[in-house]
C-alpha cells in the first residue's frame, strides 16, 4: 500500500501554489489510498489545505515558526515516519532543493529531484527528469522503500475542487540539538511582491542585448508589469550588474518552465536556454537574425528591442 | 581552518549527446572542473592566502578520469587531493556517506560543494552531504566570512536574498557571485604535479536510484520569423500569441 505525503510550503500565510499543485499529483498518483498532507506550524494553512487532503499533520514545535532546513527536515521526518510514508512530495524550489535531499539521507530513501512526471512501476516509483542541462531526459527508478521526490510547479494542475475535509492532527515536535545551529537572517525580496520566479506562469527575461540597467527597468520590467509576468535575467546582464542574482535563469541560476517566456535581447547560451527550455511559447526578441535562441522560439522578432518592446507594450494596452 | 572542497568533473556544456543502451553518452567531450565547484576553489585558496584557512583538500568522487578536476583544483591552489574511485554510477544521495567520511578524515570545519552539479543536472549533493555529517547547511552562498568560530553567509531564496550565520563546522553550496573564479597558471600547472595526491577505493556503496532510460528530446517549436515595422510587428505578435498561441 502506498502513502502519499505532501510537505505544503506557505508564504505570508498561504500556502504556495506548487504546493497544491502537489496536492493533485498525490491525488492523481494515490488512488483509493489516502492522501496526507503535513504542514509546518501554521494552523491557518492546515486549514487551507484541509480540503484538498484527506489527512493534515499540522507540525508544531520549537522554532518552526521561521525554520531552518535542518528543522524543517526534523519536522518532515517526524511527519514521514508518522504517516508511514512511502512517497513524500515536496515542490522543487529552493526550500525543497535543500530539505528533500536531507530527509532522503535521513530516512534511508531515495531523491526523485526537480521531476516532471512520476509514475508507479511495479513495487517502485519513477520519476523523468532533466540532465546535461536540461540537454537529456532521463527516466530514473528508486531503489529505496521510500522515495522523496521534489517536483516542478506547473507539473500538475492545481486541485480544482474540494474532494472534502481533512482531519487537522497537531503532531508535536521535539527539538534536537542541533537542528538550531543555522539561524536565517534578515531576508530582502527580490522585488514589488512578484509572484516566485520559478513558479510564475508568464516569465519576461531582459539579456545583453538590452543595453543597460536603465533599458532593462524601462523594456522588460515595464514589459514584465503589463503582463503580471515574473523579471528574470541572463548571466550576462547579472554580471554587468543591471540585475540580482536571485533573477538569473540559466545552468548558474534558477530554471522556468512557464506557459510564456518572452526574451528581451536574448541571444541564447546553451547555460541559459538550459533553464528555460522546458518552456510553454517562447518570444525571442532581438536585432540579430543569427541569434541561437531565435531556433529554440515559437516567435522571433527581428527588430531592435528598444522599438520592438515599446510597441509590444502599447500592442498590449490595446488588447481588449 | 581546515577546507574540503568538493570537485566534479563534467563534460563541456557544449559536448555532443547521444544515447546508448538507455544511457546518455557523451562522445569525444572534453571533461572539466565544474563551473560552479571552481567558485568553492577559490573561496578556499583565497581563506587560505588570507591566514583563515591552514589546509586546503579537494576531494572529488568518481571514475579514475576525475583526477583531471582535481589536478586543475591543485593548480588554482588546493594543497592536496583526494580521489574517492569507483565507476559504479551513484546518486548524490548515495555518496554523502562516502564524502561526508572523507570530509571527517580530513578534519575539515568547512566543506565547499557546488550549487548544482551540471551533468546530474541536481543540487542535492551539498544538502545530502550536510545531513550525512549532521552538519548546517548554507545553500547558494553570495557572500561569504568568518568571524571567529562563526559563519556568516548572504544567500539566495526564492523570492530574494537572506542573511545567514552558524557556528562551524558547516557546508556551504557555492554558485556564480560568491567571488571570481582565477585561472591555472602555466607554473602552477607544473607545481599541481608535484603536491600529494591520494586514492582511495571506495566499494560496497549501494545506489539509491537507478536510471532505466535517456533520450534526447527536441521540442517542436512555431519557427514564425516576424520582421519590420514595429508597431506592426507588435500588432501581429499580440494577435498571434492571443489566437495562434493562445498564451495570452
Amino acid at each position: 500500500m502506498d502513502v502519499i505525503l505532501v510537505a505544503i510550503e506557505h508564504v505570508d500565510g498561504a500556502p504556495r501554489r506548487g504546493s497544491l499543485e502537489l496536492l493533485s499529483a498525490a491525488r492523481a498518483l494515490a488512488g483509493a489510498e489516502p492522501v496526507t498532507a503535513a504542514v509546518v506550524a501554521d494552523a491557518g494553512v492546515a486549514d487551507a489545505v484541509a480540503p484538498f487532503a484527506d489527512r493534515v499533520l499540522l507540525l508544531e514545535g520549537d522554532g518552526l515558526r521561521a525554520p531552518n532546513h535542518e528543522r524543517r527536515t526534523a519536522a518532515l521526518a517526524a511527519a514521514a515516519r508518522e504517516a508511514g510514508a512511502t512517497l513524500v512530495l515536496m515542490a522543487a524550489g529552493r526550500s525543497g532543493q535543500a530539505v528533500a535531499p536531507r530527509l532522503a539521507v535521513r530516512l534511508g530513501g531515495s531523491l526523485l529531484e526537480d521531476v516532471a512526471g512520476l509514475r508507479r512501476d511495479g513495487g517502485a516509483w519513477l520519476g523523468e527528469r532533466l540532465a546535461y542541462l536540461s540537454r537529456a531526459v532521463l527516466t530514473v527508478r528508486s531503489e529505496a522503500t521510500i522515495a522523496i521526490a521534489t517536483v516542478k510547479a506547473g507539473t500538475y494542475p492545481a486541485p480544482a475542487a474540494a474532494g472534502g475535509r481533512g482531519e487537522v492532527r497537531r503532531v508535536p515536535i521535539a527539538s534536537v540539538v542541533g537542528d538550531d545551529l543555522a539561524r536565517p537572517g534578515e531576508r530582502r525580496a527580490a522585488g514589488r511582491g512578484r509572484v516566485a520566479l520559478e513558479e510564475a506562469e508568464v516569465v519576461v527575461c531582459g539579456g545583453r542585448g538590452v543595453g543597460s540597467a536603465e533599458a532593462f527597468e524601462a523594456l522588460v520590467v515595464g514589459l514584465a508589469d503589463d503582463l503580471g509576468a515574473a523579471v528574470a535575467a541572463t548571466r550576462a546582464a547579472v554580471d554587468a550588474g543591471w540585475r540580482p542574482y536571485a533573477e538569473q535563469v540559466g545552468q548558474t541560476g534558477k530554471s522556468v518552465s512557464p506557459r510564456l517566456y518572452l526574451a528581451v535581447g536574448v541571444s541564447g547560451a546553451v547555460q541559459h536556454v538550459s533553464g528555460m527550455n522546458r518552456s510553454g511559447t517562447v518570444v525571442a526578441i532581438n536585432k540579430d537574425p543569427e541569434a541561437p535562441l531565435f531556433q529554440l522560439a515559437d516567435y522571433a522578432v527581428v527588430g531592435d528591442v528598444h522599438a520592438v518592446v515599446p510597441a509590444l507594450r502599447s500592442a498590449l494596452a490595446g488588447m481588449d | 581552518m581546515i577546507i574540503v572542497t568538493y570537485v566534479k568533473h563534467v563534460p563541456d556544456a557544449e559536448a555532443r549527446l547521444s544515447t546508448e543502451g538507455g544511457r546518455i553518452a557523451v562522445d569525444g567531450a572534453s571533461f572539466a572542473l565544474d563551473g560552479m565547484d571552481e567558485y568553492g576553489v577559490e573561496q578556499a585558496v583565497r581563506w587560505k592566502e588570507a591566514g583563515i584557512a591552514r589546509e586546503v583538500v579537494a576531494v572529488a568522487l568518481g571514475p579514475a578520469a576525475a583526477e583531471t578536476a582535481l589536478r586543475t583544483a591543485l593548480a588554482l591552489g588546493a594543497d592536496r587531493a583526494v580521489l574517492i574511485e569507483t565507476d559504479d554510477d551513484l546518486d548524490p544521495v548515495a555518496q554523502a556517506t562516502p564524502l561526508a567520511d572523507a570530509v571527517r578524515r580530513a578534519g575539515a570545519d568547512v566543506l565547499f560543494v557546488g550549487g548544482k552539479q551540471a551533468d546530474w543536472d541536481s543540487a542535492a549533493l551539498g544538502p545530502a552531504v550536510a545531513e550525512a555529517l549532521g552538519w548546517p547547511l548554507c545553500d547558494w552562498a553570495i557572500e561569504l566570512r568568518v568571524e571567529g568560530t562563526t559563519l556568516e553567509a548572504v544567500h539566495d531564496v526564492d523570492d530574494g536574498v537572506e542573511a545567514w550565520s552558524a557556528p562551524l563546522p558547516a557546508v556551504v553550496t557555492t554558485q556564480q557571485g560568491l567571488n571570481e573564479p582565477r585561472y591555472p597558471t602555466l607554473p602552477n600547472i607544473m607545481k599541481a604535479k608535484r603536491k600529494p595526491f591520494e586514492h582511495v577505493a571506495l566499494a560496497g556503496v549501494a545506489a539509491r536510484t537507478s536510471t532505466l532510460a535517456a533520450a534526447l528530446p527536441s521540442r517542436a517549436r512555431r519557427g514564425v520569423r516576424l520582421e519590420g515595422d514595429p508597431a506592426a510587428v507588435a500588432a501581429d505578435l499580440v494577435r498571434r500569441l492571443r489566437d495562434e498561441a493562445k498564451a495570452l
